[in-house]
């Protein structure tokens, strides 16, 4: 590895590690990397501390990976030639995170991001850094940058402003400002008005940066590289009096062109605070106006107000060029970097054919939507189970005598005892020690042409027979000769003198609320020739909701080819579906609670009838 | 997020409560303060606190501004009925301290101290540490007595214990008093160290059997600190700074501001000027401000306005709401347009075009005020798709008839304010 001189913190072989795990920020470093033509990525790894593994991310147009480990130490250990730790830690862990790497053997600057850090802790990393002779860049800042070599996070924004300030290839100026959110105006400004930026830092606006103007102004002095220097400070606190002095004691010998904001100041009422956490004048000579006397009085060039700010930015360059101090550092095309695709996508470039389609809801936007419903106005309007179905499943806004209609159905269908196949199933299965969703989906899996099916099949043969004109003599003949059970008819118990409430209830709902009921009064004349045959073939509950299920969609205004369509989805099972994992559910948490142990079936109910040997195939 | 200043009450409560923790379990502070502010039920206060109608009291503000006897702002030995008067003719009353007018909300009551001694302790942080100043004249201004003041330099990682405290105490401290005055500085500063105190100041104390009684005291608190110092701190509030009253609309921004997490500020400076700005980052909008002063417009700026930290559309467009209602309130004298000055810096990922949808809104809705007032408007910023939202803004000013000069990073940042003042010279 390339020994750096003391005096430059990054160039473009900088390898830095980034602690936390800033997906966009990491992306940010790469491509300022990729457009700077860097030979390798600047970020060598990655500190997740609640994961470890690997991060894909893009270096131009190709995949790479960079590894991420939970701790600093085995960062470090792997990637000694990382001299910079960029982070992202929060306030809480900032200092623990920063003084490990301060104490670390490879590790020579430290950005901390974080806004908040206690100014004891950050004294406290400030000593560490100082004995160590290591460098601290914040707490509360967006960073630094290095023209044409690196980036600490998200310094200087998007690519294409860092193009427009031509900071993918290296200039003469250095700055030093408190403000990150101001150094993307000063690279603007030195962009426009010299060969641009060499290197620019945000100390950060705390009142105890872990380092200062002075540190940073005179390393620019020592590197030979960096033509002219920049200084914006602020109101409040006195570090720019230690630049005064050194301009004073003629340590600085680089032009110098500074400017404290803040003069304002002095027409403010007493007691006002600035936006930014550190503009805040105390004493007089904490106030910009002093400061940026004095600076002037040192030697410093600084403008009238920041309106010249950039003027005199300009002449001074230029003076420094026409006496042959300066050679313009030249202008490079940078690569050009692939859009993002969300950005190509936000800005309608491109397009390409989706592999899914949606559309019964939308979860993008402020507020969920069902099926173009906002979901407050789901609530709002009462639309109720019924109606979310109804938009869910049917994508219509149903009428309140169909929702309702439909809630009953989920009501009656919710359970009935733990006897049937399904429940026994899903009682079985809880017992095995399985967890409810495995025992539910067992008990779900039942259901089929036997159990619950006879939903579909009811409305199947009904419909069928009812559709193609068929008297309903006719259906009962035929299903005979067929030699086909009619789905929906008949009970194990129920009968016409013992009359099944659930139908009951079901029939007379629909009576009363459904505009036309056609396949219900079709399967009623039905029941009348099997009840005469036999008292218990009456029409049971599954034949019923399967039926009267039609009968909504017919009133509905569907045609009868899109009631057969709605049937073949297995609409009607899924009423069922959706009414009874209600009473599966139920019976599964009862068993739960009960701690039943493992079901074995008794052997004295199973009729063992295996065969002395088995027949021989010939 | 920085240091502010707490009440002398929070203080000394919080020094009583730690005292034997930090200070001594010898010699003690009895802590027997009293906070009354707007809402305060006197005598309900008296059965909490009954040394109050049994002791001679001390009265004075609570309201982070010192000099309090300077500006007759202290009743001594008062019985509970005098305190109870002196603080009703001045509670919610507007009073000028220096060159400051507020209103007075909050006092403190202590029991009145007949003492001989005045000693003077105050800790200071700086940038290596902290910095111990110790006098035996308190109760004056310290300048005054500036040669009588030891500074006993602690580094950031110092142990207190360490340090030899003794030796470093002025000639002049008595013998008898060295212990006590040794012991109650190490106390001291390890409580100022591990609260999260940034200043602590104690002008005067003094010392009666074996009692340090803190007699004035003035602190910060680095607010940062509260992860590490929340239980001992517990509910402790931050007042706002004795100072001028908001107006209607710079509360209603205060309280705006609070509710986002976004930053969104308004300080009215002469509602009468005829410059107004509306400027996003906390650093531009100092510096758009600066140059309006340092031009020489410093009685026609109107404001100092800031948003930022993406505040979303509906606080933007309340704030912009707010301020072009003052701004179009009445014309200016002689017919003179007023301006408007919607600037800002280059931002990293805002994107501009939404930043400026509340803008718009609003400017929408002050469509004819705006005309009638004779405004001119000026527009600077740059940042993610800054060309969109220029372009909005541009089409905009044709749809309202008002002028709108739109420009973007090519120009510098501040340009707008001489072109529009200068009328472009």
């Amino acid at each position: 590895m390339k020994e750096r001189p003391e005096y430059v913190l990054f160039d473009k072989d900088t390898k830095a590690i980034v602690f936390g795990y800033q997906q966009n920020a990491i992306q940010r470093m790469l491509d300022f990397d990729y457009i700077c033509r860097r030979k390798e990525p600047s970020v060598t790894c990655i500190v997740n501390p609640t994961r470890e593994g690997y991060h894909k991310c893009f270096w131009g147009t190709k995949d790479i990976m960079i590894p991420m480990y939970k701790t600093i130490k085995e960062a470090v250990e792997k990637h000694p030639d990382a001299d910079v730790m960029v982070n992202f830690a929060s306030f809480r862990s900032a200092y623990q995170t920063s003084k490990e790497a301060l104490e670390s053997k490879t590790i020579r600057t430290v950005a901390i991001i974080a806004e908040g850090v206690p100014e004891r802790r950050s004294r406290e990393l400030i000593k560490i850094a100082n004995e160590k002779k290591k460098w601290i860049i914040g707490p509360a800042t967006v960073g630094g940058i290095a023209g044409g070599g690196f980036r600490i996070g998200n310094t200087a924004g998007m690519l294409d402003n860092i193009i427009a300030c031509r900071l993918h290839r290296p200039g003469s100026v250095a700055y030093v400002s408190k403000s990150g959110g101001l150094s993307n105006e000063l690279n603007n400004i030195i962009a426009r008005n010299t060969d641009g930026v060499r290197e620019g830092v945000a100390i950060g606006g705390d009142r105890y940066p872990g380092s200062t103007f002075i540190e940073h102004i005179e390393r620019y002095e020592k590197n030979p590289d960096i033509k002219m220097i920049v200084l914006l400070g602020e109101v409040g606190g006195v570090d720019e009096y230690v630049v005064v002095d050194a301009l004073k004691s003629g340590k600085i010998k680089k032009p110098l062109v500074a400017w404290c904001i803040g003069t304002c100041s002095k027409v403010f009422p007493a007691e006002v605070q600035f936006g930014h956490a550190g503009a805040r004048a105390g004493a007089e000579r904490e106030t910009a106006d002093v400061k940026n006397k004095a600076l002037k009085e040192a030697g410093a060039v600084v403008p009238d107000s920041f309106e010249d700010f950039d003027k005199k930015i300009k002449e001074t360059f230029d003076k420094e060029v026409k006496a042959g101090r300066i050679k313009p550092m030249p202008d490079i095309e940078p690569p050009k970097i692939p859009l993002d695709y969300k950005v190509a996508i936000r800005d309608g470039i491109v397009r390409r054919p989706s592999e899914f389609i949606s559309t019964i809801s939308d979860d993008r936007g402020e507020e969920l939507m069902y099926c173009g419903v906002p979901i407050s106005k789901i609530f709002e309007d009462d639309y109720g189970l019924g109606g979310v179905l109804g938009l869910l499943w049917f994508k219509k806004k149903l009428p309140k005598w169909s929702t309702d209609f439909l809630e009953m159905v989920v009501l009656l269908t919710a359970d009935h005892g733990p006897a049937v196949s399904g429940a026994h199933n899903a009682i079985v299965t809880a017992r095995a020690g399985k967890d409810l969703i495995s025992s539910l989906v067992s008990g779900l899996l039942t259901i089929g042409p036997r159990f619950g099916g006879a939903v579909k099949g009811a409305a199947d043969h009904f419909t069928s027979y009812c559709d193609a004109g068929h008297p309903p003599e006719f259906m009962v003949k035929d299903m005979k000769i067929k030699n086909i059970n009619i789905q929906g008819i008949g009970h194990r118990i129920k009968s016409v003198t013992n009359p099944d409430k659930r139908v009951e209830l079901l029939k007379d709902y629909a009576k009363k609320n459904f505009p036309m009921t056609p396949y219900l009064d079709y399967a009623i004349e039905v029941e009348k020739i099997t009840t005469a045959k036999r008292g218990n073939l009456i029409l049971n509950v599954d034949g019923c909701i399967g039926i009267l299920c039609c009968d909504m969609f017919r009133s509905i205004g569907y045609t009868k080819e899109e009631v057969k369509e709605f049937v073949s989805l297995g609409t009607l099972n899924a009423l069922f579906v959706l009414g009874r994992s209600i009473g599966f559910m139920g019976h599964i948490m009862d068993q739960k609670r009960l701690k039943t142990g493992l079901y074995r079936h008794p052997w004295d109910d199973i009729a063992y009838m295996m065969p002395d040997k088995p027949e021989k195939v010939k | 997020m920085a240091q502010r200043g707490v009440r002398e009450f929070d203080a000394k409560k919080m020094l009583a409560t730690y005292w034997s923790e930090y200070v001594s379990k010898e010699f003690s502070y009895p802590g027997k303060v009293a906070l009354v502010g707007p809402e305060t039920n006197m005598d309900k206060l008296a059965k909490e606190e009954p040394w109050l109608k049994k002791e001679k009291l001390v009265i004075k503000p609570d309201q982070l501004f010192g000099k309090r006897g300077k500006h007759g702002l202290i009743k001594l030995n008062a019985s509970f009925d005098e305190a109870k008067k002196w603080i009703k003719e001045r509670i919610n009353k507007d009073t000028k301290v220096g060159k400051v007018t507020g209103t007075l909300t909050h006092f403190i009551i202590e029991p009145f101290t007949p003492h001989e001694g005045e000693y003077y302790i105050a800790i200071k942080s700086n940038r290596a540490g902290d910095t111990i100043y110790f006098s035996n004249h308190g109760g004056v201004d310290i300048e005054s007595v500036w040669d009588t003041v030891a500074e006993i330099p602690v580094g950031i990682t110092d142990d207190i214990d360490k340090i030899d405290i003794e030796s470093k105490l002025p000639k002049d401290t008595p013998k008898e008093s060295k212990k006590i005055i040794t012991d109650f500085i190490r106390g001291l500063f390890r409580f100022y160290a591990d609260l999260g105190y940034a200043y602590l100041e104690i002008n005067p104390f003094a010392i009666t059997d074996n009692k340090i009684v803190p007699l004035d005291l003035v602190a910060r608190i680095d607010d940062t600190a509260y992860f590490e110092c929340q239980s001992k701190w517990g509910d402790l509030t931050f007042p706002a700074p004795f100072g001028r009253k908001l107006s209607k609309e710079e509360y209603y921004i205060k309280e705006l501001d609070e509710k986002t997490g976004a930053s969104l500020k308004l300080t009215l400076l002469n509602p009468k000027g005829n410059v107004w700005t509306m400027v996003a980052g906390g650093g531009a909008s100092v510096i758009y401000a600066d140059t309006i002063v340092d031009l020489g417009y410093k009685d026609d700026l109107a404001n100092y306005g800031e948003y930022s930290g993406n505040p979303n559309r509906d606080s933007t467009y309340e704030y912009a709401k707010t301020v072009l209602d003052l701004m179009t309130r009445e014309k200016a004298p002689k017919g003179k347009p007023k301006f408007l000055i919607i600037g800002g810096g280059i931002a990293n990922f805002t994107d501009i075009a939404k930043t400026f949808a509340g803008i718009t809104m609003a400017l929408k809705d002050y469509k004819k005020k705006l005309q009638e007032i004779n405004v001119k408007i000026y527009v600077r910023r740059g940042g993610p798709n800054y060309q969109e939202g220029l372009k909005i803004m541009k089409k905009l000013g044709e749809e309202l008839g008002v002028p709108i000069e739109v420009y973007g990073p090519e120009m510098h940042m501040t340009r707008i304010v001489p072109m529009a003042l200068d009328g472009g010279n």
